[in-house]
């Protein structure tokens, strides 16, 4: 029921309240939305739309937080996995498990 | 999709959810609030991948379940008039009220009709002037914004031939109800993420102070619901409990101030009864007296008769999380999809059918690429 789907918005159609009106693509089908929620959204950016009109405008930069935090996970998984290299090193000695 | 297609890489999910295990040192009980939760988690079988280190407990967040019998009944004899299209999300035509389903009830009248946004049971006005049509108004705090539009837009074109039975429904005071229960076991909340795009998450921070629970507003991806999971986790490692918001794309601290100046326009707050629960305070929304024209209720006869619940059914139990719905007599058995017996069973978010769905899926996001 709350599902809600990110959408470009290609252009504006009406800006007047309450019909402000935007065509909006998901993943090249267009539809037209409700714009009256988000009146500050640009062409080129996106938003995410539940029941015909758009609820909010996507941040970018928040966007991307959750990635980074994948590639740090990444990035020490990586290092674990060098670390766990059967290879000599002075002073210590690794099994291979 | 951008930003659907990043959130649901296999090998991120893989080390999200390793992450949750080397975190937890005993095994947590979360309770996801939102049915579309629900749904993911059990898609991408994100349940089984964390069993003995988290247990999810599925929360009330499908509206079309709670929504009470009594407004379902009072929709299938609005279907029944002949001057009356009635219409709504598919979800909520397909369940069945104490007599009948409203989708069956479109073979005796043709006058049941499912849309996908209120808007367009406005042009629908526009288009058959001569008929009353009237849209089932379902849903939480995501859904009513757009049903408040429905009502501002029907209220400047002067159309009198449009109404709402409106049945929507608040989460945070659900939630509170669940937590102030005190056989519940819910140590963390997953809250909802498109309702709180439209509310903000500020308003839980009273619930958190006052329950000393966590808190942390999550998406459907299931990238977005594991990072959500180890937030949740991690606080309660730390023995700690505030409000953090893992869904920052979409939701922001006061929410969209738009969507909830429009619903404050339209509505205001009401007791409602919630199907399994009984009367939430505060949990429902009704429309405002200068919107009492356009209230369905008020513009045709409401004659409620006695309501009878299936006896069988433990949909109440499901909905507040104690039990699972295997745990029920009739699931699979007598209770199906197709011969449902309660709504968590109908509805495409309840948690029967994500449960009867997914329980046999073999294939999830987290094993994905580990098979390729």
């Amino acid at each position: 029921m709350c599902l809600a789907i990110p959408g470009k918005v290609i252009k504006w159609i009406e800006r007047e309240s309450p019909f402000a009106t935007a065509t909006v693509e998901f993943g090249g089908v267009r539809r037209r939305v409700s714009m009256d929620c988000v009146p500050e959204a640009d062409e080129g950016e996106y938003v995410i739309v539940h029941a015909g009109i758009a609820i909010s405008r996507i941040d970018r930069s928040e966007a991307m937080r959750v990635l980074e935090t994948l590639e740090e996970l990444e990035l020490a998984e990586l290092r674990e996995s060098v670390d766990d290299l059967p290879i000599d090193r002075p002073g210590t000695v690794r099994g291979t498990p | 999709m951008k930003y659907l297609d990043e959130y649901r890489d296999p090998a991120g999910c893989r080390r999200l959810a390793k992450e949750i295990r080397t975190t937890a040192t005993r095994s947590w009980t979360i309770m996801e609030v939102c049915g579309g939760q629900t749904h993911g988690l059990l898609r991408h079988g994100i349940d089984r991948e964390l069993d003995g280190v988290v247990r999810l407990i599925h929360g009330p967040g499908c509206p079309v379940c709670v929504t009470p019998l009594e407004s379902i009944d009072f929709a299938l004899d609005l279907a029944r008039r002949q001057d009356v299209l009635l219409t709504s999300f598919g979800d909520m035509l397909r369940v069945p009220g104490s007599r009948q389903r409203l989708l069956e009830g479109r073979g005796e009248t043709g006058n049941v009709g499912i849309v996908y946004s209120p808007l367009d049971a406005i042009r629908l006005a526009e288009e058959q002037p001569d008929r009353q049509i009237v849209f089932f108004a379902v849903g939480f705090e995501t859904t009513a914004p757009a049903t408040a539009l429905a009502v501002r837009r029907a209220a400047e074109l002067g159309l009198d031939n449009f109404s709402l039975l409106v049945a929507h429904v608040c989460v945070l005071p659900a939630m509170e109800t669940l937590a102030a229960n005190p056989n519940s076991s819910v140590q963390g909340f997953l809250a909802a993420g498109h309702v709180c795009t439209v509310t903000g998450h500020a308003c839980y921070e009273e619930f958190v102070s006052r329950f000393r629970l966590p808190v942390v507003v999550t998406g459907f991806e299931p990238i977005d619901l594991l990072a959500g999971i180890l937030q949740c986790v991690e606080q309660l490692e730390r023995g700690e409990a505030s409000v953090a918001n893992c869904y920052g794309r979409s939701v922001r601290t006061d929410g969209n101030t738009h969507a909830v100046e429009l619903m404050g326009e339209v509505y205001e707050v009401c007791d409602r009864p919630w199907r399994g629960f009984g009367v939430v305070p505060g949990g429902g929304l009704k429309l405002r007296p200068k919107y009492a024209s356009f209230d369905a209720t008020e513009r045709f006869d409401f004659n409620s008769l006695p309501i009878v619940e299936p006896k069988e059914c433990r949909s109440g139990e499901v909905l507040s999380g104690q039990i699972k719905p295997t745990d029920c007599e009739c699931f699979g058995t007598r209770c199906t999809p197709e011969s449902p017996m309660g709504a968590p069973m109908v509805s495409t978010e309840g948690a029967c059918s994500a449960y009867y769905q997914y329980g046999a899926a073999e294939s999830t996001a987290l094993t994905e690429g580990a098979k390729s």
